[in-house]
């Protein structure tokens, strides 16, 4: 799975944090969002749809 | 309403009127209207107080398309925005925060703001906020009782941790709570909703000078510094304080109060939260008490920048929508058995915080004060109940952001 994020949709909810927090963070000065991790293990996979899913900007999106 | 005069063609005879009530006995429950248009007429007109008829929506679904959707305005500064009192008609003709705004200019506004709000730093104060919730508590068992939870714990609460992130003298909060209250009644009228903004915004304007003066580590300071920098207008910088500290304290006390009738309604949920150490568990529950309560009821307003096509429906440019979230969190395509309250199930895909790009700025903080609020106090105080009849307590129908006015309980 390779993810894809697009910055200027962001609105820095944390929602993805909160799914998978070793996948996805915020930055310092504004809160949004940075990808730790584009090609994430297969055992993050549910986390990491969870955070695609409930993204409030539909700024994450997922390649298989 | 009946009688001629309707403005539009052929359907009018069965337009309903909205907000919609909720049923007598049923507190907690979306007024039974919602759930039935949810069913047969998931996207149809409905009659405003001013005669207007915009669209309601009522499915989870088509509530998330179109919160997300960028043809959908949050501006109220449209004159095909939807009024849904005449408070906020008055109210939304002044100025707005950026919550009231479209982007490019919202998504600039908010995040001047959203650094302090970010899942780390707002789990940054969970220390200082479980101080707080002790504190309060303590104060409650060695104070007389019955007491009233509103005034002793749930207002406090918020109020307490949003000054701090703000930088408000707490000692100011009799009257911004009053003031917030009287903006939020959607009875009060249109003057006395005017005259409550005035003075929350008069008062951020001379909160904001102090701060250019002698700035602090909060919100308000970050703030002021942009109004130094020019990058945001005194005015905007003010409306978007009284914002955050309105939105910062009247909706967690809501849900902190409302919550805790549930609860105690509901004994076997109740149990669950006393009796469980484990985080998760209790995380769990606050997601699935932001779904069932959905303090902020009686719809959402937007208005239609191009022709949607929706469903069987087309919402045209210029149309106005109503979106009630408490009907989309009891949609059972999404939560199964929706009018149960079940704080096991996994319900963080809620709209109590909306969809899109206005869902909700203190979101995390809620999240954590409302952890913080369910994991202490019915542990701290294990015998809380009802100091009153549950039929006689008094909710916040009219309000936006629903609740109780008091809940006098003692243990």
């Amino acid at each position: 799975m390779k993810i894809i994020v697009e910055n200027e949709k962001c609105i820095a909810a944390g929602q993805c944090v909160l799914s998978a927090p070793d996948v996805f963070d915020q930055n310092e000065e504004d809160g949004i969002v940075i990808l730790l991790a584009e090609n994430p293990s297969d055992d993050l996979t549910d986390n990491v749809e969870e955070a695609a899913a409930l993204c409030p900007g539909r700024a994450i999106r997922l390649e298989k | 309403m009946s009688g001629a005069g309707h403005p539009i063609g052929e359907v009018v005879a069965d337009i309903p009127n909205f907000p919609m009530p909720r049923a007598a006995g049923c507190p907690f429950d979306p007024a039974p209207r919602l759930q039935q248009l949810q069913a047969e007429a998931p996207i149809t007109k409905v009659r405003l107080w001013d005669g207007s008829t915009p669209w309601l929506v009522t499915r989870y679904d088509d509530q998330r398309a179109l919160f997300a959707d960028p043809r959908i305005s949050a501006d109220s500064s449209n004159p095909h925005f939807p009024a849904l009192s005449p408070g906020l008609k008055e109210s939304q003709q002044q100025g707005q925060a950026f919550i009231r705004m479209d982007d490019p200019e919202h998504a600039r506004q908010r995040r001047m703001v959203t650094a302090r709000f970010t899942v780390r730093r707002v789990r940054e104060l969970r220390p200082a906020i479980q101080r707080i919730v002790d504190g309060l508590i303590d104060d409650m068992i060695a104070g007389p009782k019955p007491t009233d939870l509103v005034d002793t714990f749930a207002l406090a609460v918020p109020s307490l941790v949003i000054c701090e992130l703000l930088g408000v003298p707490y000692a100011d909060r009799a009257f911004f709570q009053r003031n917030a209250k009287q903006f939020s009644q959607q009875d009060t009228t249109g003057q006395r909703a005017v005259e409550a903004q005035r003075l929350l915004v008069n008062y951020m304007v001379q909160l904001i000078d102090e701060k250019c003066a002698n700035p602090g580590n909060d919100v308000m300071s970050d703030v002021a510094v942009r109004v130094r920098n020019g990058e945001l207008s005194s005015d905007d910088a003010a409306l978007m304080g009284m914002l955050l500290l309105v939105g910062g304290h009247e909706t967690t006390a809501n849900m902190i109060a409302l919550g805790t009738v549930a609860l105690l309604e509901h004994p076997d949920q109740l149990a669950i939260l006393r009796e469980t150490d484990d985080a998760t568990v209790i995380a769990g529950a606050v997601e699935e008490l932001l779904r069932y309560l959905t303090i902020l009821h009686n719809g959402l307003a937007r208005v239609a920048l191009a022709d949607i096509e929706i469903g069987d429906c087309v919402i045209r440019a210029g149309d106005g929508v109503i979106m009630p979230i408490e009907s989309a969190n009891r949609d059972a395509v999404a939560f199964p058995e929706p009018n149960r309250l079940n704080v096991l199930r996994p319900a963080r895909h809620h709209m109590a915080f909306v969809f899109g790009p206005h869902q909700c700025l203190g979101q995390n903080l809620a999240r954590v004060e409302l952890q913080v609020v369910y994991g202490t106090l019915y542990k701290r105080i294990p015998t809380l109940k009802l100091a009153t009849e549950s039929g006689q307590l008094s909710f916040k129908h009219d309000s936006l952001a629903y609740g109780v006015h008091e809940l006098p309980v003692t243990w």
